[in-house]
């Protein structure tokens, strides 16, 4: 009698586990990138370009993600440079981080088409950040951010 | 006199300043590039100078641990089999600071060079100054060098090709093309080219 509430358990608890990414995940061209950058907001706009196997990313990830979740007028989104083949290595990782901000799989390995349009000085060394203002005004910075670093840059750009 | 003093302080002050913006730019295409002594995985030293027969060189810097390097060494290993009987042979460099970056550390190169049997030197820039002269930004990096005189010119800089997942995929062969452009004299389309990549592990200062 008991006997069906187990797999429908099990089946709940499946459904709930991947219900994070699901939500929060999406694979994106640069095109659909330059869509959702190109679009009007009030908010501070916050792009971090990073990867699973990018250590100095990882690294900086928390305190863009606790920055974001404190203060209202900023809007982050990671940007992921994984390989657009493997999604779940993304997705399992949020998991495993517990990362609650969207993260986009920009898959277009033809780099040197498109990373000038992010920002003409960008090598395309990652970690790297792009925030765009209410204004539409950008700014780029590449390389690692400490949380203070990040802190003067959002109250200098906002 | 005073002024003349101020004049001069303000020179020299402008000089230091792009002085020293060139000097964290690095090499660009048409720069003399310099000449280094570096000590390979087989703990023979390494210099350009040293290399007899040869019209240039494919200068890559690069690592053990970045995934674009990985996902790349066997094309490495391909350029040098091509392109060095033609006189310009690969010297991969790894400026990566074993510090921050344990897995890049001298005795792990000895261990991936002989993994993957590189036909190249492979050698360690421990000081970075090397890397900090170049300009390199990301591992793999490539600068085309042509031997012009006893200098060494800068042709090309940038990725290999425009597909790291796919080999076979790929549409542009950005060091082929400048290679080859090179050895006929034509002028190269694609001087400069940008990939997403490891960052240089800096030391700590």
């Amino acid at each position: 009698m008991h006997m069906p509430i187990i797999p429908i358990i099990l089946f709940t608890f499946l459904f709930w586990e991947t219900q994070i990414p699901e939500n929060n995940f999406r694979v994106i061209s640069f095109n659909e990138f330059e869509e959702i950058t190109d679009k009007p907001s009030e908010k501070l706009r916050i792009y971090n370009f990073w990867a699973t196997w990018c250590a100095p990313c990882i690294k900086e990830m928390p305190d863009f993600e606790k920055i974001n979740k404190e203060l209202s007028e900023v809007e982050l989104v990671f940007i992921s440079m994984d390989d657009g083949r493997r999604p779940e290595r993304v997705t399992s990782f949020m998991e495993k981080k517990g990362i609650t901000s969207p993260v986009m799989l920009l898959d277009d390995i033809d780099f040197n088409s498109w990373i000038e349009k992010v920002n003409e000085n960008w090598s395309g060394a990652i970690p790297a950040t792009l925030f765009i203002n209410p204004e539409g005004e950008r700014h780029f910075h590449e390389g690692q951010l400490s949380e203070q670093e990040l802190r003067e840059l959002i109250n200098q750009l906002k | 006199m005073k002024k003349l003093l101020i004049t001069l302080t303000f020179l020299v002050g402008i000089f230091h300043y792009t002085h020293e913006a060139i000097a964290q730019k690095g090499y660009s295409v048409g720069d003399k590039a310099s000449d280094f002594k570096l000590k390979s995985v087989d703990e023979k030293w390494v210099s350009m100078g040293d290399q007899e027969n040869v019209n240039g060189f494919l200068v890559i810097f690069s690592c053990n641990t970045c995934p674009f390097v990985v996902a790349y060494e066997d094309r490495m290993i391909a350029l040098h089999e091509k392109y060095a009987p033609k006189g310009y042979p690969v010297i991969a460099i790894n400026p990566n600071d074993a510090q921050a970056s344990p897995g890049d550390s001298f005795e792990n190169m000895k261990k991936r060079a002989a993994a993957k049997r590189f036909p190249f030197p492979y050698v360690y820039d421990e000081s970075q100054e090397v890397v900090k002269k170049y300009g390199a930004t990301n591992t793999p990096q490539v600068f085309l060098l042509e031997k012009e005189k006893g200098d060494y010119i800068v042709k090309y800089v940038g990725a290999i090709d425009n597909n790291y997942q796919d080999a076979s995929a790929v549409s542009k062969r950005y060091v082929e093309e400048a290679l080859d452009a090179l050895m006929e004299g034509d002028p190269i389309k694609e001087e400069k080219t940008k990939a997403i990549g490891c960052t240089i592990k800096w030391k700590k200062s």
